[in-house]
């Protein structure tokens, strides 16, 4: 850390160069893969063709990997917004005994990964028949998404002064009231914020999904992850190809994101 | 009150509730008589009890390399700079896009043939094409890309809150700047590195689909996730599989712990550091 700050600069831009370079290698690997016929060695591709996207058309139901996946996430951002909104309100506002506990045990689910304790979810699904449908798909994703969006909200709502809703109890307002016309008109940023990122993270929740998912129930993550897996099936490039698929899914929902919130948003803060 | 309702019965059907009853699964046999034979028979065989190191021989040094690299850069970028925005965007990626696509693209770009062997061959650096992939280092590479900028993004968020005074305060007292790093700076941010570490090994420890995709899953990289999903859903032995998933979440319970200890023993070191 003593030395010249030249150096220290230099050093940085190097190291972060070369981790863009790495990921953008890597995804365009996979764009002219997806898009290249007998690309086996060369800096380039000599030829580019569409085929393989056609190819994937034919061996994937697209239209219903997408609609899985839109439903799923939206179905998600609903469902857990309906319930952390409340539970963060009181979070935010209320001081009772045991709130520690209770906080530190809906975080939980954030710390502890997927494939801990998905494993005996996926099994409660399989018994429940819930397995292999689109409704064991949306709860199993619940899980990531309920706390993260707690604690996403509590800021925005500890933000909002409490004078507002003592004016509005003084005058005769029930709580339905107060939050219709009150607290959700003030915290739409926060919810905004919350939903925007929870789509963009239950897009790419793989292991979870995987789990529980069945051929009808795939969101996109698991039918690609499903055919790199079985990398002898099809062709490298039609694998590709469907990651582009993906990716470009993915990536619109993370630019739409990010023109509402920033990147350190995105990742897991503890106060 | 009633407004954490829904709330605490989401956390109680779809968390606790299967984690006891993963634990209830592991302590029982098929019939539902209660035993120890899964952690017994976990232990006992050498190739599923060998995961328990794979995956810790996997995890700990990624995680060891993610938060010791996003200490500096953190540091480095405390007060912003030119063009953050398009380097945190470029840190954000692979986090979005989630390990599957990148261990299949991964798959490509660094195999044999792909453009960084023939980079590395074109510059001189190896004669030969470096095995990247279907392997331990693949795997731990995977697990690179998408940890560090993890643990890089947490960190900043934490240092770039602490009081920019203290610094200036330390080095108006005629404190290095190494010495402002290690007697201020570092141990007011123990306790975000203790999390990110944690948060990185725990992703690291379950690593199930770089694991597969870019590892070798029959052998040297078939870590505990990958043994634990064999038992469920290959042979569809539940009560095994809820032994080993017990047995992962304790490991990681252990870890964690022992950070957490460490980040006790750390702020008793700064509060004597600061007396002094």
């Amino acid at each position: 850390m003593n030395v010249k700050p030249k150096l220290s600069s230099i050093l940085f831009a190097a190291a972060i160069t070369v981790y863009v370079l790495n990921v953008l290698g890597i995804l365009l690997t996979v764009i002219l893969n997806s898009a290249s016929k007998g690309w086996y060695s060369g800096l380039l591709p000599q030829i580019i063709t569409g085929e393989w996207y056609r190819y994937v058309a034919a061996d994937h139901d697209i239209k219903n990997l997408m609609l899985v996946t839109f439903t799923v996430s939206f179905a998600d951002v609903i469902i857990s917004l309906l319930i952390s909104f409340p539970a963060a309100y009181t979070l935010a506002r209320k001081e009772f005994r045991g709130k520690g506990l209770l906080l530190s045990l809906f975080l939980l689910p954030m710390i502890v990964p997927p494939m801990a304790y998905g494993i005996p979810l996926a099994m409660l699904c399989y018994k429940f028949h819930l397995a292999a449908r689109i409704i064991g798909v949306i709860l199993v994703n619940l899980v990531p998404i309920v706390p993260f969006m707690i604690l996403v909200l509590m800021p925005f709502i500890e933000q909002v002064g409490t004078n507002l809703e003592s004016a509005a109890v003084m005058l005769g307002a029930k709580r339905l009231t107060i939050f219709r016309k009150i607290l959700i008109p003030l915290t739409v940023p926060g919810i905004l914020t919350a939903g925007i990122l929870s789509i963009v993270k239950t897009i790419s929740m793989f292991d979870l999904t995987y789990l529980v998912a069945g051929g009808k129930s795939q969101t996109i993550v698991v039918a690609l992850y499903a055919d790199a897996y079985a990398a002898g099936a099809r062709p490298p490039q039609a694998v590709d190809a469907l990651a582009v698929i993906y990716f470009l899914t993915a990536m619109t929902c993370l630019v739409v994101a990010l023109r509402f919130v920033s990147p350190t948003q995105m990742v897991f803060k503890l106060k | 009150m009633i407004l954490l309702v829904p709330a605490i019965i989401f956390l109680v059907l779809l968390f606790l509730y299967p984690f006891a009853y993963g634990l209830y699964l592991s302590l029982t046999n098929a019939k539902g008589d209660g035993t120890f034979a899964n952690y017994l028979r976990f232990f006992a065989d050498p190739r599923d009890f060998r995961t328990i190191w794979t995956t810790l021989w996997i995890a700990v040094p990624i995680t060891f390399i993610n938060v010791g690299l996003a200490i500096p850069f953190a540091y480095y970028m405390r007060r912003g700079l030119r063009g953050e925005k398009l380097v945190t965007f470029f840190l954000i990626v692979p986090i979005t896009l989630g390990t599957v696509l990148i261990s299949e693209g991964m798959l490509s770009y660094m195999g044999p043939k792909g453009w960084l062997n023939q980079f590395l061959m074109a510059v001189g650096l190896v004669k030969d094409p470096v095995r990247f992939t279907h392997n331990y280092l693949g795997v731990v590479i995977s697990l690179g890309l998408s940890g560090f900028p993890y643990a890089f993004l947490m960190l900043l968020g934490y240092i770039s809150g602490i009081n920019p005074d203290l610094e200036k305060a330390s080095q108006m007292l005629g404190a290095s700047k190494l010495q402002t790093f290690w007697k201020i700076l570092f141990p007011l941010m123990v306790p975000g590195i203790a999390i990110s570490f944690c948060l990185n090994f725990v992703m690291a420890f379950s690593v199930f689909p770089s694991a597969v995709l870019l590892g070798q899953p029959s052998g040297p990289t078939r870590v505990m996730a990958i043994a634990a999903y064999q038992w469920a859903f290959e042979k569809f032995n539940f009560n095994a599989a809820s032994a080993i998933s017990m047995v992962m979440a304790a490991i990681e319970l252990i870890v964690i712990t022992l950070v957490l200890v460490w980040r006790g023993r750390m702020y008793k070191g700064a509060s004597i550091v600061g007396k002094g």
